[in-house]
């Protein structure tokens, strides 16, 4: 019989594609219900005009995510309060895909959405594990010739390394601390340059991700919501 | 004006509504449109001006003119229409709304107009008949209304150019343009700012304000306004972060003078969403924090005027008394063409 434990596990592992954060963690986790080695799972969103495409691929992939559990039985995603949960539901049940959901409304599936995303965390996540360098007093030259293994230990540094597999960038211990998604190591001449426009990017997804925070507390009446 | 710590402000509110989402007038979807509006207002709102639901689907005349120019400081407030027929079916907040309560108020009010590039040539004559009925100094465009079926258009398709042509033969110059949820085709992200940039190129003497400053797409914004002087930021949307999570405002306010500059932030309420009074009260005592000051420039008197009424001022032409009126640096912001990391 998979456990509730399991099932959270699963669904820990699934991340908001915009904001990259796990949905447990965002608090979009309604209920999980368990009959043997069926799942039901209600998913929740801040608003009921998020955007339609990430709200798919967070349906999709808890989909995928409980199916990977080892005895899973039927698998049931829904989407709760959106305007767009019907079609949404349907077409990840049926494994239609993004264009089964909306068709005629899109051209081609959403995996360009999803990598652009994931390149946009990976810059906001070196760019705070280059701002805490900086904060230590390292300084930039010392900083742009640091190896992966030099980087601080933590989430942001383990992250990274998950984005680097995912984005096809070198995940080895002595490959570059800080690099461009397609130009490779960002060198020492321009990591002041680096470091703005990652701070940006930062600043913009660390915003979003509290602000869904607090619309979601205030939608359903919440808690405060962790970060 | 607003007047404080002998200082004075001229306030130009670039972003105000005159709404009708009474159920009478909206659809399922309008439902949920204003319900999320609300979540916004009560989330981002000082507990005191939090208003019942009944008063925020469809507030007064005089709801307004109180709000905005009996307490709220504001000068001249520009309407920016939002039709949105496929949700409330008389219209949520047309120009010719807000016309016919402007009317009442000579001198308090600036009308903009609406165009959507699927109407294609019958649009594109109705909304010259609106420029000339209304005397339109500018639009407000919103790409993620829906239309039938259709979910949403971009600001550099062929029609568009068609309606931005005709808007630049009308002198019709300020073109406020809001991102939206979804857009065509949905599997891109509909929030992408980039439609704007080719349009900005394409047509140097309209000016392009950006409303929300892109959220949640600060950072698109940023680039493509570096590049592009012709593009402005309007805080709609933004503003309210003051109250509820002022080290995120300065962060946004910071990042936005550093990479686009004083002269190109506009200050608005996105009334009534919030309310122009502790908005402005907020901002005029606003400081970055001291930790933040090494990375962001302080916010002077002279910026926040700017900010809140000498940017929207010069570009819809509006007197400002002499003894207010700033020049603009002229100066590139430190941020200048960047190389995008992703």
């Amino acid at each position: 019989m998979i456990t509730h434990a399991q099932v959270l596990d699963a669904l820990a592992g699934v991340r908001d594609p915009e904001l990259d954060e796990p949905l447990t963690d965002l608090g979009f986790v309604a209920e999980v219900a368990i009959d043997e080695d069926d799942v039901a799972v209600r998913l929740r969103l801040p608003t009921y005009f998020c955007a339609p495409n990430f709200a798919f691929l967070m349906v999709d992939d808890a989909r995928a995510a409980i199916q990977a559990i080892a005895g899973a039985g039927d698998v049931r995603i829904e989407l709760d309060d959106h305007f767009a949960s019907d079609e949404i539901n349907h077409a990840v049940r049926d494994e239609q895909g993004f264009g089964g959901a909306f068709p005629d409304e899109t051209e081609g599936g959403l995996e360009s959405l999803r990598t652009l995303f994931q390149r946009k965390a990976f810059a906001a996540r070196q760019g705070r594990l280059c701002e805490e360098l900086v904060g230590a007093g390292h300084d930039l030259h010392e900083i742009a010739s640091m190896r992966l293994a030099d980087l601080p230990g933590g989430p942001d540094r383990d992250r990274c390394v998950e984005l680097r597999a995912t984005l096809g960038l070198p995940v080895a211990d002595d490959a570059p601390a800080f690099v461009l998604p397609r130009r490779g190591r960002v060198d020492a001449a321009d990591l002041d340059r680096y470091l703005r426009i990652t701070r940006l990017i930062r600043v913009s997804l660390e915003g979003n991700a509290g602000l869904c925070r607090s619309l979601l507390q205030t939608r359903y009446e919440l808690e405060e919501v962790a970060a | 004006m607003y007047e404080h710590d002998g200082e004075r402000y001229f306030i130009v509110d670039g972003h105000v509504h005159f709404w009708d989402a009474r159920p009478e007038n909206r659809n399922r979807y309008g439902e949920g449109f204003i319900a999320c509006f609300y979540d916004y207002h009560r989330n981002l709102s000082p507990e005191e001006y939090v208003w019942p639901k009944e008063k925020y689907d469809r507030y007064s005349e005089q709801d307004m003119i109180h709000d905005l120019f009996e307490i709220g400081y504001v000068d001249r407030a520009i309407m920016q229409p939002t039709y949105l027929k496929d949700f409330f079916p008389g219209g949520f907040n047309t120009t010719e709304q807000d016309a016919a309560m402007a009317a009442n108020h000579p001198g308090k009010f600036i009308c903009n107009g609406a165009w959507d590039p699927r109407d294609g040539e019958p649009g594109l004559k109705a909304f010259e008949a609106l420029a000339h009925e209304y005397d339109l100094q500018g639009v407000k465009l919103y790409t993620a209304e829906w239309h039938g079926s259709s979910k949403g258009w971009k600001l550099n398709d062929k029609w568009s150019y068609r309606y931005l042509e005709k808007c630049q033969e009308l002198g019709i110059k300020n073109i406020h343009v809001h991102k939206g949820p979804t857009i065509w085709p949905l599997n891109r992200d509909s929030f992408d700012v980039h439609d704007i940039d080719h349009a900005a190129t394409a047509f140097p003497e309209l000016n392009f304000i950006v409303e929300h400053v892109g959220l949640p797409r600060l950072e698109d914004f940023c680039w493509i306004a570096t590049q592009e002087p012709n593009v402005y930021g309007g805080l709609a949307v933004a503003m309210p972060f003051i109250h509820s999570r002022p080290r995120y405002f300065a962060q946004i306010i910071g990042e936005l003078c550093y990479w686009i500059g004083e002269d190109r932030i506009l200050f608005a309420s996105d009334y009534a969403i919030w309310q122009p009074k502790w908005l402005v009260e907020k901002f005029v005592d606003f400081q970055i924090p001291e930790d933040l000051l090494g990375e962001y420039a302080p916010l002077t008197p002279d910026v926040k005027r700017k900010i809140l009424g000498l940017n929207a001022a010069r570009l819809y032409g509006i007197d400002v008394p002499a003894s207010l009126a700033a020049e603009p640096v002229g100066a590139a912001a430190v941020g200048s063409e960047p190389v995008s990391p992703a």
